[in-house]
């Protein structure tokens, strides 16, 4: 048969993409070397990318400063219409960049290109527009026109650069400058972006990127220059955060994690919610603070759903991210593919039953193929924790109320999925759902004009759309 | 072999077909989107243009045909290029089922006609079956009938059953393919029903269309029809066999539909005895792009034959 040893290779090419064998930091609109550096890796093949500058106490002093400057001085008393300009060359930059970029954060991340290209880059340059168009009518939204004043980002790995986007268009829309740490494991796309910032001839000091891991991220927030603190990441770290800016004037907003429950009734249609399952988990090798990673299905369905699921992860294509076909990339990291190793151990060890696909994982690079638990308990650690990979906890509901309970019984509360082709149920569970983004019929689906944020111990503040604007607003 | 299923009065058909799970379109439409983004390339395209040349039912079915036409269509169908395979059958009026037999002995491409009024249906049931057994008469080993979209969309589910039921009786060895007519189905819960419908009546195919409505196969539709045989043998055991028909045109069009068969129904359906395409100016393209991929350059469509 002809696809019986999977489609041949179709790798995109890497030659738009100019690796330099060393990055510095932005900080005020040129890049400044570091006193030490730290190697960012493929995690598809663990060569080293580049040395990234590690940003110490002096360099995050001095980013925080420039961005004061450019606050006072030149962003700030801008007037919206001017800055909104800004933000549009910026998108239209993203967009013809576009390939450089998707190669970029694929190569740094690990994510298939068919993502990067089809679902990461055409949102962070929908991000800009959006709020590009903002810019000159706050006044209208509902939280006065006044910034917030120097804003600390951190962001995490999993989608790094529209993580960015996230971040810095609705701060700049309303006026406040920026310091950005993205990822240690993913800095790449940051520091191209900041390229872009150069290119787009934003004011220096507006934009300012500063690599680093955990205990650059902790001068960040904590610097007294920092008006306002934006994270988004685990909730560990998360609850740190909101303990060390205690007591302080800083304004915060957490996005964090959840364990998001995908709820499928008897009635929906099946093969796309075989499709929504699939995308809810495996999209982004499940490291997706919003993935479904909980599927609870109503029992008289079950064997015939999860019979269709096990034949359709038969055809997900796991390895070269780079390779247009491939459907499930690289774990980010070695560190984070330990953790799924932990977490999917101990689910066996408490009795429930794991499933994969067969499939060849390359020899180098960190990979785990896509798994399905069943015979999972409530109490089980994989159907509690956040295991942030390419694994799905099965339970069974007979009541839509039991649906709901069993949603609802987790810490998190960030989003949610239903699948049903009755309406009045979609509405009426949606309703009772304790998530920050319920998604009908559809999973993972992001806008920038649809606001995201969580519930609980997912975080609070909320991103995207009029709403996002409050987070960067004084009246807010 | 029996192939018809012991439910045939329309209450009892629809509490089957309307038990079928449903279709959201904005799902099926991204699903088949989705499938549309897979890069063949090298070997793969290669192997995937022979299979797809050897699906092909190479089709005429104009008012101006004439026995040279057929005859010209024929020589293609069995000399397609060197190396190539043959194409499946080649799908003609019944009236030139004869022509078509002629030219095509010993070649083992099979002589489809369509049947049953084709393409509107409308004709009483005894002309239909009149149709259909003077082409199994004259040689047609495949019947392309079409379906009472008028009986289908009013809910008469025993009617269109009975009608495939007594062509499928009428056919005899002659295999049928029985075309729902997507473009007229208006929702894709429709095509689902009329899919099993169809299967349950006994169709040894599922055909798209015509070729005479717009829309005729489109990637949600055929995704759907994929997922119905698929679903059916599951249930039933029976391989029913799917052809797209209408609008296809370029090796793209075919190899996505082949990526669709190979992830939506598997690779079992990989195979000229379950997937045809009902295409006339694809061929061309699949033997151009053939070429290409062998010698590395276009020739340019001069020098490929128009038959």
């Amino acid at each position: 048969m002809i696809f019986d040893t999977g489609y041949a290779p179709a790798p995109e090419s890497t030659s738009v993409v100019d690796l330099r064998a060393s990055y510095g930091l932005f900080i005020d609109g040129g890049f400044v070397t570091g006193k030490e550096t730290f190697p960012t890796i493929n995690p598809a093949t663990e060569e080293t990318l580049a040395e990234v500058a590690l940003a110490g106490a002096g360099e995050v002093d001095a980013a925080v400063a420039a961005a004061r400057t450019a606050y006072e001085n030149v962003w700030g008393p801008m007037p919206g219409a001017e800055r909104a300009k800004y933000l549009y060359r910026i998108a239209r930059i993203i967009q013809e960049r576009s390939r450089e970029l998707a190669v970029l954060e694929t190569l740094d991340n690990g994510k298939p290109i068919r993502e990067t290209r089809d679902v990461d880059l055409p949102l962070v340059a929908a991000h800009f527009f959006h709020y590009a168009g903002w810019a000159d009518k706050l006044e209208y939204a509902g939280y006065g026109t006044t910034p917030v004043g120097v804003a600390g980002q951190v962001i995490p790995w999993n989608f790094p650069l529209l993580m960015l986007a996230w971040k810095i268009a609705p701060a700049l829309a309303c006026g406040n400058t920026v310091v950005l740490k993205p990822a240690e494991t993913t800095p790449l796309t940051a520091l191209a972006f900041a390229e872009i910032c150069q290119q787009a001839e934003l004011p220096a000091g507006v934009v300012n990127i500063v690599t680093g891991a955990g205990e650059t991220g902790r001068l960040l927030v904590e610097h007294p220059g920092v008006d306002k603190v934006a994270f988004t990441g685990s909730t560990e770290v998360g609850r740190q955060i909101a303990h060390a800016l205690a007591g302080t004037s800083k304004r915060l907003s957490l996005e964090l994690g959840g364990k998001g429950a995908n709820i499928v009734f008897d009635d929906a249609p099946l093969d796309q919610a075989v499709e929504g399952v699939v995308n809810a988990i495996f999209f982004n090798q499940g490291h997706v603070c919003c993935a479904g990673s909980r599927l609870l299905v109503q029992e008289s369905v079950a064997e015939e759903l999860l019979a269709k699921l096990r034949a359709r992860m038969e055809t997900l294509v796991v390895g070269d991210p780079l390779d247009k076909n491939t459907d499930v990339g690289a774990v980010n990291s070695a560190a984070q593919l330990a953790r799924i190793r932990e977490l999917v151990a101990s689910g066996v060890e408490e009795g429930a039953e794991p499933w994969s696909p067969p499939c060849a994982l390359p020899e180098r690079g960190f990979w785990f193929a896509p798994t399905v638990f069943t015979c999972v308990a409530a109490s089980h650690r994989v159907a509690r924790e956040e295991i942030f990979g390419p694994v799905l906890s099965v339970l069974t509901f007979r009541t839509p109320e039991e649906a709901v309970e069993k949603a609802n019984n987790t810490p998190y509360g960030l989003s949610a999925g239903i699948w049903t082709e009755k309406g009045s149920r979609i509405l009426a569970v949606a309703e009772k759902l304790r998530a920050g983004v319920v998604w009908a019929n559809t999973f993972n689906q992001f806008d920038p004009a649809s606001p995201f944020g969580g519930f609980k111990e997912s975080g609070y503040g909320r991103e995207g759309g009029r709403h996002g604007l409050e987070a960067y607003l004084a009246q807010g | 072999m029996t192939d018809a299923v012991a439910v045939t009065s329309t209450r009892e058909l629809r509490g089957v077909l309307h038990g079928l799970p449903g279709v959201d379109e904005v799902g099926a439409k991204a699903r088949a989107a989705r499938l549309g983004t897979r890069s063949i390339k090298n070997d793969t395209k290669a192997a995937a243009i022979d299979l797809a040349i050897s699906m092909v039912d190479l089709t005429t079915l104009e008012g101006a045909d004439t026995p040279g036409k057929v005859r010209a269509l024929c020589v293609k169908a069995v000399r397609t290029a060197p190396g190539a395979p043959t194409v499946g059958a080649v799908c003609v009026y019944p009236d030139l089922v004869k022509v078509a037999v002629e030219a095509l002995a010993g070649s083992g491409v099979g002589i489809a006609s369509v049947a049953t009024a084709f393409p509107a249906g409308r004709a009483p049931l005894e002309v239909k079956l009149a149709d259909t057994r003077r082409a199994v008469a004259d040689g047609a080993t495949e019947i392309d009938m079409v379906i009472d979209r008028g009986a289908f969309l009013t809910g008469d589910y025993g009617r269109v059953f009975d009608e495939i039921t007594a062509v499928k009786e009428a056919c005899g060895e002659a295999h049928l393919k029985v075309i729902l007519e997507t473009g007229e189905l208006a929702t894709y819960d429709n095509v689902r029903r009329a899919s099993w419908l169809a299967m349950l009546a006994g169709a040894d195919f599922i055909k798209t269309s015509t070729g005479k409505i717009q829309p005729a196969a489109t990637p949600p539709v055929v995704l759907v029809m994929l997922q119905a045989v698929r679903d059916f043998q599951a249930e039933h055991g029976r391989v029913v066999g799917v052809k797209p028909a209408g609008g296809i045109r370029t090796t793209k069009d075919a190899l996505k539909l082949l990526v669709q068969v190979n992830e939506v129904a598997g690779p079992r359906w990989l195979d000229p005895r379950l997937f045809r395409i009902g295409a006339s100016s694809l061929l061309n393209d699949l033997l151009m792009q053939r070429e290409k991929l062998a010698t590395g350059v276009y020739s340019g469509p001069d020098y490929f034959t128009l038959d």
